[in-house]
C-alpha cells in the first residue's frame, strides 16, 4: 500500500509503471510463445534493444534527479554509467575463464596478450558475483561522493560545475584508453560468455536482462519518487530555486547535494551494469563527454523534474538515434543538434511540459 | 649535426648523376674535364692499387666541387665498372632490382652481374680518401662547412684526419672553427698515454656538448677504472668532473627545452582558449561550439590552399584573415540566431549551443568529407635553429609562440583601446547601465562575439599547422580551453595567457616520467582540484562585476 502512496499524485509515474508491467509480461510471451513468422512475434534483436532502451532511461532518471530537482547540471553521468559497466564487464571477464582464445584460467585475454603474469589488485575479487554487485554501486558512488564533496563543500556551482564533471569525464576516458590501466586499452571488456551460469546467447537470458531492465527502471523510478516527495525532495526544489536562500534558513545545502548526487550517480551504476551484458561490450568511448551531455538532452527532451518525462526524452531519442543511424546516417548529428537548440528555445519543459500545456488549454475554455 | 649515412648517399647518388649529366653536356663545349675524368676512370679499373692512388691524385688535382661525392661512393663499395665496356658505374638497389648507372646518368637493368666488377680498394686507399675527403672539407672557403667537416671527422678521427686537422689549425681564421679543431684533436689525445696530453685533453672537452666528446670521456673513466696507479686515478677523477660538468649542462639545456616546449604547448592552448576567454570570461555565454569555430578556421585555411594552390608560401597569410572573417561572421550568426534569446540562462545556453556544434560539425562532414585534411606547411615555417649539439629551436614552434603573443597584444588593444573594446567592457560589467548611457547593447553582444569566434578562428589557422584538419578537431581542443579560461580567472586575458602558458609547461615537465596520455589526465584532475579551492581561477574579477 505504501508503494501505491508513493505514486498517489503521480499520474505519469501511475501510467510508467502501467506501461512498464504489461510489457514486462508480454514481451516474453511474444518472443517466445509466438511462432517466429508470426506477426505478432517479438525477435529476441528487439527485446535485447527494449532492454538497452530502458537501462538509458534509468540513466536519464539518474540525471533528472539531481539536474531536474538540485539544478546541477552534470556533464559526467555518463563516467558513473561507465564505471558501473566496467564492474560488471570485470565479472563478465572473469566468467569466461579459460574459454578465452589464449585459454587461460585466470587471466582474461588483453592481459595475457599484454605479457601480464598476474591478476592486479583491483581486479580481485571480481569472480565473485556479490562482490561485483557492491561495487556495480560502491564505485559510482564513492567517486560521486569525494567529487561532490569537494566540489559542495567549496561550493562549485551552475557553469563551472559543470565544466568540471565534463573534465571529469573527460579524464577518466583518457585513463581508461591507456593499456596500462588495466582495463582492456581502447578495446574495452568484450566477447563475454556467460552470466551467473546463464549464456548470454540464450534467447531466455535476454528476456531475463530485460525483465531486470524494466523492473530496475521501476525501482529506481519509485526511489527517486520517494525522496522527492520527502522533506528531502522539498529542501532540492528549495536548493534549486534559491541555494543562498536555502542555505540561509538553516539547511546545509551541501549535504542534500552530496547526498542526492550520491544516490543518483549509483543509479547511473546500476543503469550502466544492465547494459553492458545486453550490448556485450564496454569500452572507453561510454566517458566520452559527448555521451553525458546527450544523456542531458534526453531529459530536456522529455521535461526537466518530472522524472517519467526523462524516461520519455530517453526512450524517444534513442529510438530516432537507432531509427536514424540505420537509415539516415548523415542526418542523425544534424537532428540531434536541431533537437538540442529547438528544445532549449521553443520547448524549455519538453515534450511533458507540451502535453500539459495543451491539456491546460483545452481545460480553459470548458 | 648528425648526418645519417645511408641517406646521405642516397642523395649524393642523385647529385652526381645530376652532376655527369651536365658535365656530359658540358664536355661538347670544352674536352678537357672529359679527358680528366676518362684519365681517373682507367685508373681507377686498373688492377693495382698503385695506379688507383694516382686516380685519386688526379682527382684532387682536378678539383671538382663534386669529387666528394666520388669519394664517398668509392669508400661506400658502390662504384663498379663494366669488364667489356670499360665504363664505371654506379650500382644501386631499387626494389625492381639492381640498377647501374653511368657516369652520364643514364639507367639500365643488369642483367648478367658478373659483367659488373666492383672496385676494390685496400686500407691503404681508405686512408688516402679519408685524408682527400678531410682536406676537401677543411679547406672550404665557408666557415660553416668547415666547421661541418670537422664535426663529421669527430665521429671517426684516424691519425691521417689528425694530420688534416693539425695542418688547418694554424691557418684557420674562425673561431667557432678553432674551437671545433681543438675538440677534435683532443678525442685524439685522449687516446695516447701520455698523461700531460690526457690531463690537458681533458681540460680542453670540459664543457663542450659534442655526443663525441662525451663518448670521449666515458670511453676514458671506463678504461681507467681498474688500474690504480696514483696518475691514473687522479686523471679519472679529472675526467669525471668533466663529464660531470658536461651532464650538468646538458641536463641544463634539457630543461630549456622541455621550456621551449612547454610554452609552445602554452600557446596553442592560449590561442585555443583566448576566443572563450572573450566569449565565456567578458560575456559569460558559454559556447560549446567554440571547438567548431576553430575548426571552421582550419578548414578555412585549407580551402584557401586550394584555391591559391601555386601560392601555398603566402596562402596562410591571407588565410589569417580569411579565418578570422568566416569564423566571426558564424559566431555573429549564432549570436543573433540562437544565444541572444537565451541571456541570463547559462546552462541552456550550454545544451543549445552543443546542439550547434553538433550540426557545424556534421555539416563539415558531409560538405568535405570525413576523412582528415591535409593543409601543407609553408617552407619558410620549417627548419631550426641550432644553437648547440643538444639544444634547437624547431621553427614552427617559435612561430606559434610568437603568433600567440602578437594575437593577446592585439586582444588586449582591441579591449583596452578601442571605443568597442570600452563598450564591451562597460556592458559586461553592468548591462543596465552601459544601456542607459546609450551603449547599444545588442550590437555589443553581437559583435563581441563575433570578435571572441574570429579569434578562434585565427587558432584554426595556427592549428592547422600543427594537426590533422578533420571534423573532430574542435572536439580535442574544447575541453582544454575551458580549462585554460578557467583556470585563469574569467573574465581576464592576462589570467588566460598566464594559465595557458603554465598548463602547457607543466604538461611539458610532467609528461618525460608520466607519458603524454596521464600528464594530461594528472592536469585535469589538478585543475578540477584547484577549482575546489579557488572557484574564480587564478586572477578572480574582483569588485561589483564579480558578483553577476
Amino acid at each position: 500500500m505504501r508503494l501505491l502512496n508513493i505514486l498517489k499524485n503521480d499520474r505519469g509515474g501511475q501510467i510508467m509503471m502501467l506501461v512498464l508491467l504489461i510489457m514486462a509480461i508480454l514481451v516474453p510471451i511474444f518472443n517466445l510463445m509466438v511462432p517466429e513468422n508470426h506477426p505478432l512475434h517479438v525477435p529476441t534483436y528487439t527485446v535485447t534493444l527494449m532492454g538497452k532502451y530502458l537501462t538509458l532511461a534509468l540513466l536519464a532518471v539518474a540525471v533528472d534527479l539531481v539536474w531536474g530537482y538540485l539544478g546541477i547540471l552534470t556533464l559526467g553521468h555518463g563516467a558513473f554509467f561507465a564505471l558501473g559497466g566496467y564492474a560488471m564487464g570485470m565479472y563478465l571477464m572473469r566468467q569466461i575463464g579459460d574459454r578465452g582464445v589464449y585459454g587461460n584460467p585466470e587471466l582474461p585475454d588483453f592481459m595475457v596478450f599484454l605479457d601480464w603474469k598476474e591478476l592486479p589488485w583491483f581486479w580481485q575479487g571480481f569472480d565473485q558475483f556479490w562482490f561485483a554487485a557492491i561495487m556495480i554501486m560502491l564505485v559510482p558512488g564513492l567517486l560521486a561522493f569525494i567529487f561532490g564533496w569537494l566540489a559542495f563543500r567549496s561550493r562549485v556551482s551552475g557553469v563551472y560545475l559543470s565544466i568540471i564533471t565534463q573534465a571529469m569525464t573527460y579524464a577518466l576516458m583518457l585513463a581508461f584508453y591507456r593499456n596500462e590501466m588495466g582495463f582492456g586499452g581502447n578495446n574495452g571488456l568484450t566477447d563475454f560468455k556467460d552470466l551467473v551460469g546463464f549464456s548470454l546467447q540464450e534467447d531466455t537470458t535476454r528476456i531475463a536482462l530485460f525483465v531486470l531492465s524494466a523492473v530496475a527502471l521501476a525501482i529506481g523510478y519509485l526511489i527517486c519518487r520517494y525522496l522527492m516527495n520527502s522533506r528531502l525532495g522539498r529542501v532540492c526544489i528549495a536548493v534549486r530555486d534559491s541555494e543562498s536562500r536555502a542555505r540561509f534558513m538553516g539547511y546545509r545545502v551541501e549535504n542534500v547535494k552530496l547526498w542526492i548526487f550520491v544516490i543518483s550517480a549509483m543509479l547511473a551504476g546500476v543503469a550502466g551494469a544492465l547494459y553492458v551484458p545486453q550490448v556485450g561490450i564496454i569500452n572507453p568511448n561510454e566517458f566520452s563527454p559527448i555521451n553525458s551531455i546527450e544523456i542531458v538532452v534526453w531529459v530536456a527532451v522529455g521535461g526537466r523534474a518530472t522524472l517519467y518525462g526523462a524516461v520519455i526524452g530517453a526512450l524517444l531519442i534513442n529510438y530516432a538515434k537507432t531509427y536514424f543511424t540505420a537509415e539516415l546516417p548523415e542526418v542523425w548529428l544534424f537532428a540531434l543538434g536541431g533537437i538540442f537548440v529547438l528544445v532549449t528555445l521553443l520547448l524549455p519543459k519538453g515534450v511533458t511540459g507540451l502535453i500539459a500545456g495543451l491539456k491546460r488549454h483545452k481545460e480553459v475554455p470548458a | 649535426m648528425t648526418v645519417n649515412f645511408r641517406t646521405l648517399h642516397r642523395y649524393l647518388l642523385s647529385c652526381i648523376v645530376i652532376f655527369f649529366l651536365m658535365s656530359a653536356g658540358f664536355s661538347m663545349a670544352g674536352t678537357a674535364p672529359n679527358a680528366k675524368l676518362d684519365e681517373v676512370s682507367r685508373l681507377l679499373m686498373s688492377k693495382t692499387f698503385d695506379d688507383k692512388s694516382r686516380a685519386l691524385d688526379v682527382l684532387v688535382e682536378q678539383s671538382q666541387p663534386r669529387t666528394a661525392e666520388l669519394l664517398h661512393l668509392l669508400l661506400d663499395s658502390r662504384l663498379y665498372y663494366h669488364k667489356k665496356e670499360k665504363q664505371l658505374y654506379i650500382i644501386a638497389d631499387y626494389d625492381t632490382g639492381k640498377i647501374a648507372i653511368d657516369l652520364a646518368g643514364a639507367e639500365q637493368l643488369i642483367k648478367k652481374k658478373r659483367d659488373y666488377k666492383k672496385i676494390i680498394l685496400n686500407n691503404n686507399l681508405r686512408g688516402q680518401i679519408n685524408r682527400i675527403l678531410a682536406e676537401l672539407g677543411l679547406n672550404s672557403n665557408d666557415p660553416q662547412q668547415r666547421e661541418n667537416a670537422v664535426r663529421d671527422l669527430l665521429k671517426d678521427i684516424t691519425p691521417d684526419t689528425v694530420l688534416a686537422l693539425k695542418a688547418r689549425f694554424t691557418i684557420e681564421e674562425s673561431k667557432k672553427v678553432r674551437e671545433m679543431i681543438r675538440i677534435a684533436l683532443a678525442i685524439n689525445d685522449m687516446k695516447s698515454s701520455d698523461e700531460v696530453l690526457i690531463s690537458n685533453a681533458i681540460e680542453q672537452l670540459n664543457g663542450s656538448l659534442e655526443q663525441e666528446s662525451r663518448g670521449a670521456l666515458v670511453t676514458f673513466i671506463d678504461a681507467t677504472e681498474t688500474l690504480d696507479t696514483p696518475e691514473a686515478s687522479a686523471l679519472n677523477k679529472q675526467a669525471q668532473i668533466a663529464l660531470k660538468g658536461i651532464e650538468d649542462k646538458v641536463q641544463y639545456y634539457g630543461w630549456l627545452e622541455t621550456l621551449y616546449f612547454g610554452l609552445s604547448l602554452g600557446s596553442v592552448l592560449v590561442l585555443a582558449g583566448i576566443g572563450l576567454a572573450i566569449t565565456f570570461g567578458v560575456m559569460g555565454v558559454i559556447n560549446m561550439a567554440h571547438g567548431e569555430l576553430i575548426m571552421i578556421g582550419a578548414y578555412t585555411t585549407y580551402v584557401i590552399q586550394l584555391l591559391m594552390p601555386n601560392h601555398i608560401e603566402w596562402s596562410i597569410l591571407v588565410a589569417i584573415p580569411a579565418a578570422f572573417l568566416v569564423s566571426g561572421l558564424v559566431g555573429i550568426a549564432i549570436e543573433r540566431g540562437v544565444i541572444r534569446f537565451l541571456y541570463g540562462r547559462p546552462l541552456e545556453t550550454l545544451l543549445a549551443t552543443f546542439g550547434i556544434s553538433l550540426i557545424l560539425q556534421q555539416a563539415v562532414r558531409s560538405i568535405f568529407s570525413p576523412l582528415n585534411r591535409s593543409v601543407e606547411t609553408p617552407e619558410w615555417m620549417s627548419g631550426l635553429i641550432q644553437i648547440n649539439p643538444v639544444f634547437s629551436l624547431t621553427l614552427s614552434r617559435l612561430y606559434i609562440i610568437v603568433f600567440c603573443l602578437m594575437v593577446f597584444v592585439a586582444l588586449l588593444l582591441v579591449l583596452k583601446k578601442t571605443a568597442l573594446g570600452l563598450q564591451v567592457r562597460a556592458v559586461s560589467q553592468n548591462r543596465a547601465m552601459a544601456r542607459a548611457m546609450g551603449v547599444r547593447s545588442n550590437r555589443v553582444d553581437a559583435l563581441t562575439f563575433g570578435l571572441g569566434s574570429g579569434v578562434a578562428g585565427i587558432a584554426g589557422v595556427a592549428l592547422s599547422q600543427l594537426t590533422n584538419v578533420g571534423p573532430n578537431m574542435g572536439q580535442a581542443y574544447i575541453i582544454d580551453s575551458f580549462m585554460v579560461v578557467v583556470f585563469g580567472g574569467v573574465g581576464n586575458l592576462w589570467g588566460t595567457l598566464v594559465a595557458g602558458l603554465t598548463l602547457g609547461v607543466a604538461n611539458k615537465v610532467l609528461e618525460p616520467w608520466a607519458g603524454a596520455v596521464l600528464a594530461k589526465v594528472l592536469m585535469l584532475i589538478f585543475i578540477i582540484l584547484f577549482i575546489q579551492k579557488r572557484p574564480r581561477g587564478l586572477f578572480p574579477q574582483r569588485g561589483r562585476a564579480a558578483e553577476g
